[in-house]
């Protein structure tokens, strides 16, 4: 590893104990990517705020014990509570307190407590080609393939080192190698696949992850006008199935058209395929009883809001089914603050911030299915919850809800 | 039976040997209050890793799992170490915090493929990771031979 004078100065303590301790464990961990030098990063956003149990809290105070700030602008991810809505939350008590902590320790860390898992929906963008220091698997899959910015998969412990220190081992996605495709998938197209276009971009990342695990692929025949709201519920979905990363969709994301495809493996994705995953993610019956609706993972951005107060004028939901929403502290004071969005708070609709609700327990009812629009929540919610969860589309998700149980088919 | 290898993380440890058939994800495939594999897909479910030779052929899933491996090492249920396949980044982090929060080290030999395949669970094996020296050993077949460093 050939160390720069900042890195050098770093390890000296010349940037502080926290910063000196935060760059011993960076080259440690370079070495094990087989990084030959560190480059400098722009941002940085943290998944390590989660709490996951005292360690979670001893790793943040030992950095603030330090006197650490971090050297870049960081965000935070989700936390593992909405403690806006202490009422809702069916989990353990004691965890509110834990998170508060963490959560703080954060903040004396310098890092702005934006507890979303999707910043880069308004308030944190990160531009075409800048290197960043990013965890949180949908939002580094976001921001390498839609936003064209570079950044590893960063997890616990290294995102906050990167932060402090402002350093990144030069290794996996940050390298030009690293981001060509691997693997050429030809899609079917939304009529081809026969499903209604809000199942199909998660059906699709579902495919995607089982079919190129761990490698970069490149997309051909995903829908050119496809929105910024549909690619993250691709990138999200194919994150859980299959540790995507970085994708490039032909005529779409920024990269694709500068990608070298020749030579390149090419599978052909089965008009049937998109179809059959979404029937592995939704084991639902007409006429089952349904606990909840959960929206928002990942977080919801504005124009799905505006898309859901249109689905659910002049209607309401059944006393019996609870309707979650997921999203950021600041979108959601958004769309409170705006009359247009009546139509939600009449069919009634929770927006929970700060957290996700496959991560926080808050359906009430103990039994009955949780429906939901997100691939990702459907595969993770099942292990996560101890609970049955079925993906359908936004229109089914809103009838069955207004029944209190599972509507036919849309 | 001695093994060669490379360290990817340094120490010694003993312990039971258990070698897992397929690749696991620390964080949602084990139990943190037990140490238990509860991954309902994976071949050795409920097999406890606390304080065995971890013999995993790579990791899968999430980043959180150098948490789940820190959290083990809090609790002292974590393996008394790890031998696996390929250089892992997030192992490596997870057994360095763990080291430092906790004063529990966790080593890390890096085997090949090969070796790999001819571990045998059961037998209670040592681990000797230093950079120029890295073996596994598991007693009863040849004795270490310190003459003869890893090639």
């Amino acid at each position: 590893m050939k160390l720069e004078p900042i890195d050098d100065a770093l390890l000296a303590g010349e940037h502080g104990a926290a910063a000196a301790r935060a760059m011993a464990f960076l080259v440690r961990y370079g070495a094990a990517c087989g990084a030959d030098r560190f480059i400098d990063i722009e941002s940085a956003h943290i998944d390590g705020c989660l709490y996951h149990g005292p360690s979670s809290i001893d790793f943040a105070r030992h950095f603030v014990d330090l006197g650490g700030k971090v050297r870049v602008p960081t965000t935070l991810n989700v936390a593992a509570v909405d403690v806006t809505h202490p009422g809702w939350h069916c989990g353990p008590p004691e965890i509110i307190a834990q998170q508060e902590t963490l959560t703080r320790l954060h903040e004396q860390l310098g890092c702005l407590p934006t507890l979303t898992c999707a910043p880069y929906q308004r308030m944190a963008r990160p531009r075409r080609g800048e290197h960043v220091a990013w965890a949180e698997s949908n939002a580094i899959v976001f921001i390498n393939s839609v936003l064209g910015a570079r950044t590893d998969r960063y997890g616990d412990f290294t995102d906050l080192c990167a932060a402090l220190t402002g350093r990144v081992p030069l290794a996996g996605l940050h390298r030009d190698e690293a981001r060509r495709p691997e693997i050429l998938l030809e899609l079917p197209s939304v009529r081809a696949a026969g499903l209604p276009r809000d199942l199909y971009f998660a059906a699709i990342g579902y495919v995607v992850g089982r079919r190129a695990p761990g490698m970069v692929p490149y997309l051909r025949g995903l829908p050119l006008d496809a929105s910024e709201d549909e690619l993250k519920a691709l990138g999200a979905t194919g994150a859980s199935s299959g540790a995507l990363a970085l994708f490039h969709a032909e005529g779409v994301t920024p990269e694709a058209a500068a990608m070298p495809t020749e030579g390149v493996k090419i599978e052909v994705i089965a008009p049937t395929e998109p179809a059959a995953a979404i029937a592995s993610l939704c084991s639902a019956v007409e006429g089952e009883v349904v606990a909840a609706v959960c929206l928002g993972t990942p977080h919801y951005s504005i124009r799905e809001f505006a898309q859901l107060n249109r689905a659910v004028e002049g209607r309401r939901r059944s006393p019996e089914t609870e309707v979650y929403v997921s999203t950021s502290r600041e979108i959601a004071a958004a769309v409170a603050a705006n009359p247009a969005f009546d139509a939600l708070r009449a069919f009634g609709v929770n927006m929970i911030v700060d957290t996700c609700t496959y991560l926080a327990p808050v359906v009430r009812q103990t039994s009955g299915l949780i429906l939901t629009t997100s691939g990702k929540y459907a595969h993770y919610g099942p292990g996560n919850l101890g609970r049955r969860v079925a993906l359908m589309t936004l229109e089914r998700c809103i009838r069955s809800a207004e029944t209190g149980a599972v509507a036919t088919p849309c | 039976m001695l093994t060669h290898g490379h360290a990817l993380i340094e120490g010694m440890a003993s312990g039971a040997l258990l070698k897992l058939t397929e690749p696991l994800s620390l964080w949602g495939g084990v139990d943190l209050e037990t140490g238990r594999i509860v991954d309902a897909t994976h071949p050795q479910r409920g097999a406890v890793l606390a304080n065995r030779l971890l013999a995993l052929p790579g990791s899968r899933g999430s980043s959180s799992s150098s948490s789940a491996l820190v959290e083990l090492a809090r609790t002292r249920r974590a393996p008394a170490g790890v031998i696996t396949t390929r250089s892992d980044p997030i192992l490596t982090i997870g057994a360095l915090v763990a080291d430092y929060l906790y004063g529990a080290a966790i080593p890390i030999l890096i085997v090949s493929d090969e070796d790999y395949g001819k571990l045998e669970c059961g037998g209670t094996g040592h681990l000797w990771c230093e950079t120029d020296r890295a073996v596994l050993t598991i007693p009863g077949h040849e004795p270490v031979q310190f003459s003869n460093p890893a090639g």
